[in-house]
């Protein structure tokens, strides 16, 4: 579905993208991993056939963008990450308008409005104005919109941040059926939780550079532990406290706030660190996330 | 990439219809108010500097044309010059920047050219309902006694295409409204005054008038002028509808090019 090779995008001096392969298949969810300013967006724009590459090439759909730019993204759904709704138009104004662009006639996309409406939740709302509706209201109507022409692509460029949790789950939701009913879909996000429910793969980026693939499985087995344990000590530092804990964990990371300790045995190497007689204030084991594998890899938490 | 470097490909272009489609729709939600000040306008102008003023001036100087006789095509032309400038800065400013509706369309598959010539027509239908409007109210006022009006309409309409893809140009290289300020006032504005509108430009001074007589304004009031009161000429009037026609391919050309340079990144 999308295939680039050592595909770059450079903005005068300033490299955001810097010659990433990608190879996304037909039918599986794809995720773009990594923190502000990695290059998520830029890499979306390029597949969205709106932002030409400057080096490497890029095939959509086994089409070249350069030359092909139009009929690719009719067959694609673009979630922007900033909304492009028109707050003036109804809900379902925004969507007849839009399928408008697609070259769909009038009756087509009246149909069409009711089903999305449906399926977005927001029938009651089809006739208010967008801009005083919620922000998760706003991001269902963006990807329900998107969705106007069938597309067989999907790219969603971070689909609920600044969502709350519930209306995260919602839109989650949404997306596993749409995934059922065969759109591929390609997504960024600075959400582990999100990439670890949504993705079947996905790339970690930082820098403009990709720093690991895989599935999130892989992703854990390869760069982490099974589990991790965390500790808080009465302490500004927590680095001296490192020195007394090794041998006991694969590794120990240092966070401002508190000590991470990979190790597949979370509470055995607990057990070990009250034997040394350490007190910490907090104790807690869990499984790794993508979360230490981003750590591992950048030195770096990916939401600050 | 080669896409950079020409403004517009060929084959871009014929998906404008709809663009043109969306400012339509969204027209439908405001047009009642346009097509009241579109007539009210033109009713307040006639009758305060044609009938009000008019009868203060000897119309000597008019070669025997009462003064509304030849203010009245004068402001057909002047007032399709505002509608469109007006309709070119923060429209395009705000579907750039505000509320980004270039963004949505260029997500489908639409390109550069279609924002830009669906966006431009939708423009020129506005000055051609303004423009009508007004020869509406002219006639009926008796301010336009000939037939010619008709012809005056599509004059005033390509007077106000001359504005529209020059300003559109202008528009997508303005980073906020400040530039539309000096838009208005150093150059609508003088132009509105001493183009040719309220009195020929041969009373102004030789330099002065040079320049009036390069402006679009200029041409355009001449055009509507000489149809309405007879007395073009065929070349004269070839002439001056060229002039305008190759202000608006010019703007054309540049819009492409600053929407490309805007937009593509
Ligand atoms: N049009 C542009 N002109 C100049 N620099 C740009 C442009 N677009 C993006 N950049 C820069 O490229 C880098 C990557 O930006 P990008 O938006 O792709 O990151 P991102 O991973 O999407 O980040 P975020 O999580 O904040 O959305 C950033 O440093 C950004 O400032
Ligand atoms: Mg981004």
């Amino acid at each position: 579905m999308v295939g680039a090779h050592r595909l770059t995008k450079r903005f005068g001096e300033f490299t955001a993208v810097d010659a990433i392969d990608v190879e996304v298949r037909r039918g599986e969810a794809f995720g773009f991993l990594g923190p502000n300013g990695a290059g998520k967006s830029s890499t979306m724009r390029m597949i969205g056939c709106v932002s030409p590459p400057t080096e490497g090439s890029l095939r959509i759909l086994g089409l070249d963008p350069a030359t092909d730019g139009p009929a690719i993204r009719a067959r694609l759904g673009v979630v922007p990450q900033r909304d492009t709704l028109d707050e003036e138009l109804t809900v379902r104004e925004n969507i007849l308008v839009y399928g408008r662009y697609f070259g769909l006639s009038r009756a087509q996309v009246n149909a069409k409005a009711d089903e999305l409406l449906e399926f977005a939740q927001l029938g009651e709302r089809a006739g208010s104005v967008v801009e005083p509706l919620s922000g998760g209201m706003k991001r269902r109507l963006t990807i329900a919109r998107s969705l106007v022409n069938d597309p067989e692509l999907l790219l969603l460029d971070e689909p609920t941040t600044g969502l709350d949790p519930q209306a995260r789950h919602v839109l989650w939701d949404r997306l596993f059926r749409l995934k059922r009913s065969g759109v591929t879909l390609v997504l960024t996000t600075h959400y582990m939780d999100e990439a670890e429910q949504l993705c079947d793969r996905l790339v970690v980026m930082d820098g403009g550079r990709i720093v690991a693939e895989g599935s999130p499985r892989e992703l854990i087995a390869l760069h982490s532990t099974r589990e991790v344990l965390e500790l808080r000590f009465a302490a500004d530092d927590h680095a001296p406290y490192a020195a007394k804990l090794t041998g006991l964990a694969d590794r120990v990371e240092v966070l401002p706030d508190r000590l991470l300790l990979y190790t597949d045995d979370g509470d055995a190497t607990a057990a070990a660190v009250h034997g040394r007689g350490l007190a910490p204030l907090s104790v807690l084991a869990r499984r790794s996330t993508l979360e230490d594998v981003f750590l591992h890899l950048t030195g770096r938490t990916l939401v600050d | 990439m080669a896409a950079t470097t020409t403004p517009v490909r060929p084959h871009e272009g014929r998906l404008a219809g709809r663009a043109f489609a969306y400012w339509m729709a969204n027209y439908r939600r405001v047009w009642r108010g346009t097509i009241i000040s579109g007539f009210l306008g033109p009713l307040f102008f006639l009758v305060a500097m044609g009938f009000g003023l008019g009868a203060l001036v000897d119309d000597g100087g008019l070669g025997g044309t009462g003064y509304v006789e030849f203010i009245a095509p004068g402001l057909l032309a002047a007032q399709a010059m505002q509608t469109a400038v007006g309709e070119s800065t923060f429209p395009v400013m705000g579907a750039l920047k505000w509320h980004r509706q270039y963004h949505a369309m260029l997500a489908t598959p639409l390109g550069i050219a279609d924002l830009v010539l669906g966006h431009v027509a939708f423009v020129t239908m506005r000055v051609a309902i303004t423009s009508v409007a007004f020869a509406v109210v002219a006639v009926a006022l008796g301010a336009i006694a000939s037939w010619w009006v008709l012809a005056a309409v599509f004059a005033a309409v390509l007077t106000g295409l001359a504005f529209t893809t020059p300003v559109f140009a202008f528009a997508a290289r303005q980073d906020n409204d400040s530039g539309f300020n000096v838009l208005f006032r150093f150059i609508v504005m003088p132009m509105f005054l001493f183009s040719g509108t309220f009195f020929p430009v041969s009373q102004l001074p030789a330099l002065l008038e040079a320049i009036a007589r390069v402006t679009p304004l200029w041409h355009g009031v001449e055009l509507c002028r000489g149809l309405v009161l007879e007395t073009a000429t065929v070349a004269g009037s070839l002439g001056h509808a060229g002039y305008l026609l190759l202000w608006a391919a010019g703007g054309l050309w540049l819009a492409f090019a600053s929407f490309r340079k805007r937009l593509v990144t």
